[in-house]
């Protein structure tokens, strides 16, 4: 039995895949430019030489796409547990605690109300210096809520992927995520709110599979890795090198599984548009 | 068809029933019935404990076992006038994924299932059981019928996970399965859930949304195969026992995080040992669980199933 062809989740907790750090000054990863602080600020958290999407977490995203001071942050006080009791090479309340140590934020998402150019937004935004983005519990629970809160306020619901996928140290209530997710969506769907899927580098695994792919309008940002297996995981089923872009938003977008590729700088105004356009035809 | 295949816990008990089968051939010769009578005691005895105490490792073995039986076995024994649709109508029919109509009990009903082949040849065909996209969507346009017509779906979870190939990446094998997860958690017909091997992350929940969650006593459902775990997050494929332990995969586990509703007895010695035993326990709980169903009114049903899967997880807070 080909057990080895299973796919993984593809969680990479190694320093490269962490969100870009904070300091007075970056280095490129793609070009070596070294980016001054106010200067990255003002692309957005892009090279302003090559257009590299730097990974940014919740709070940069939301400085970049919400209007200043609008976020109300909600659920901030629902946390991981460890229903499994879970431990691997450490347990799994060692990595949580670490976790928020090191990126002091809630988990791998951060959900709040806010407003886009003046309109009232639900907004969720995952992080992926966050054991990887990873999905448990308090992703799905929070992303439900989020969505609630839209159908409560009649607002339109935008949501940022950044995910490896399922967290595995939740084993089985991770997966059922999924499920729990994409029903919030068919409820926002009776509602006829727009949900906006915008899905960032890495996106793969449950996310994949369940909101990032179910958003009326899918917006992905350039180059970002985008799929349900993870790329290694691909090689070594079909024993082949895979071919330049695979798997990237370019290639999505051609293959028909979204609707556009947006620049950082530009996104805040596109996504305006777009809800306006989709909210304008409620009656 | 059967592969005689013995898992090594099995060892003891083959053994003595091979000591029993010797005896026989010399019963006529001496009189010694008797002595095959208490040995034919004692390997029931040993069965009985041995499966008793199964770690979560030795039933996903159980589970992997190329004698269990698969969704079409179960289509055609626990079901009559099974009629198999094929295709997703748009690229190409994915054996990895049947499906069709039926009657359980005399009411008709779509069922669809994970399939996985026999031998080479049909393992082959059918992918190990490991669906492309087209899987998911021949799935979709059965569950889109099955509320057409309001027709009860059954469906039967048994696969290593969706295929992590270049095609199927290609294809969108994501959005293939999240669009069955939104479709399945408002269709407006009931939907019995059967996990009946393994039931392997998304993979096996592109077709896993529904009212009642039942389980076969030695499958495994989780977010991943143990031996993938093992190798991320050991860094090794030889932690594969204790990947098993820690994910809690086993249909105990996951009727009290309650992720699963019911837990369906195998017979004594597991499914590939005495199948018809196991489909005429199978039919008889999905007649009832759907006689449960069909009580309730569609408006309450979606409502509940949503309610369900809302209320899936564990936080603080
Ligand atoms: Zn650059």
């Amino acid at each position: 039995m080909a057990w080895f062809l299973r796919k993984s989740k593809n969680i990479n907790e190694s320093s490269t895949h962490r969100e870009m750090p904070d300091g007075l000054w970056t280095k490129c990863t793609e070009c070596s430019t070294i980016i001054y602080r106010k200067e990255l600020e003002e692309h957005a958290f892009t090279c302003p030489k090559c257009d590299h999407h730097f990974r940014i977490g919740s709070n940069k995203y939301v400085d970049v796409l919400l209007d200043k001071g609008s976020f109300n942050e909600m659920d901030a006080d629902v946390r991981s547990a460890d229903p499994l009791k879970f431990v691997d090479t450490r347990p799994y309340t060692a990595r949580l605690k670490e976790a928020y140590s090191r990126t002091s934020l809630p988990d791998a998402v951060t959900t709040g109300m806010g407003t886009l150019n003046g309109r009232s937004v639900a907004f969720g935004c995952m992080n992926f210096g966050f054991i990887g983005g990873s999905m448990g519990s308090v992703v799905g629970e929070k992303f439900v809520r989020a969505g609630r809160r839209a159908i409560e306020t009649s607002s339109p619901f935008i949501f940022i992927s950044a995910s490896g996928g399922a967290r595995m140290q939740e084993a089985a209530l991770s997966l059922m995520q999924l499920a729990k997710t994409s029903a919030i969506l068919t409820e926002l769907a009776d509602a006829r709110l727009p949900y906006i899927s915008i899905v960032t580098d890495p996106t793969t695994g449950g996310v994949s599979a369940s909101f990032a792919m179910l958003g009326d309008v899918i917006i992905a940002e350039p180059k970002a890795l985008i799929g349900f297996a993870g790329p290694r995981v691909i090689e070594q089923t079909i024993r082949k090198k895979l071919p330049e872009g695979f798997q990237r938003s370019e290639f999505l977008l051609e293959h028909g599984f979204v609707d556009r590729i947006v620049h950082r700088k530009e996104l805040r105004q596109e996504l305006s548009a777009i809800i306006e356009l989709l909210m304008g035809g409620r009656r | 068809m059967a592969t005689n295949t013995t898992l090594d816990f099995e060892k003891p008990i083959v053994e003595l029933e091979q000591k029993i089968a010797e005896m026989r051939s010399l019963a006529d010769a001496l009189d010694i019935q008797p002595q095959i009578e208490e040995l034919e005691a004692q390997v029931e005895i040993l069965r009985a404990n041995v499966y008793r105490e199964l770690t979560r490792w030795q039933r996903v073995q159980i589970a992997r076992h190329p004698d269990r039986p698969y969704t079409l076995d179960y289509l055609t024994h626990c079901f009559d006038d099974f009629i198999e649709l094929h295709g997703d109508r748009a690229y190409r029919d994915d054996p990895a994924i049947v499906g069709g109509l039926a009657t359980l009990d005399g009411s008709p009903v779509i069922v669809i299932g994970h399939q996985k082949g026999r031998d080479t040849k049909s393992n082959l065909r059918r992918n190990f059981g490991m669906p492309n996209p087209e899987g998911y969507r021949k799935a979709y346009r059965l569950l889109s019928m099955a509320e057409k017509f309001g027709i009860p779906v059954m469906c039967f979870l048994d696969t290593p996970g969706a295929y992590p190939g270049l095609e199927a990446e290609e294809r969108g094998q994501a959005e293939a399965i999240a669009r069955n997860l939104f479709l399945m958690a408002q269709l407006k017909t009931p939907i019995i859930i059967t996990v009946i091997g393994e039931g392997a992350s998304g993979g096996a929940l592109g077709i896993g949304v529904g009212d009642r969650i039942l389980m076969l006593e030695n499958a495994w459902y989780s977010v991943i195969a143990p031996e993938s775990c093992s190798s991320i997050l050991w860094r090794s494929w030889e932690y594969k026992e204790q990947a098993a332990e820690a994910l809690k995969l086993t249909a105990p586990d996951l009727q009290s995080v309650g992720v699963i509703d019911r837990i369906v007895n195998e017979p004594v010695g597991g499914a590939h040992r005495s199948p018809v035993a196991m489909f005429n326990t199978l039919r008889a709980v999905l007649t009832e669980e759907l006689k449960d169903l069909s009580a309730v009114p569609i408006e309450s049903l979606v409502h509940n199933r949503r309610e369900k899967f809302y209320a899936m997880g564990v936080w603080a807070g």
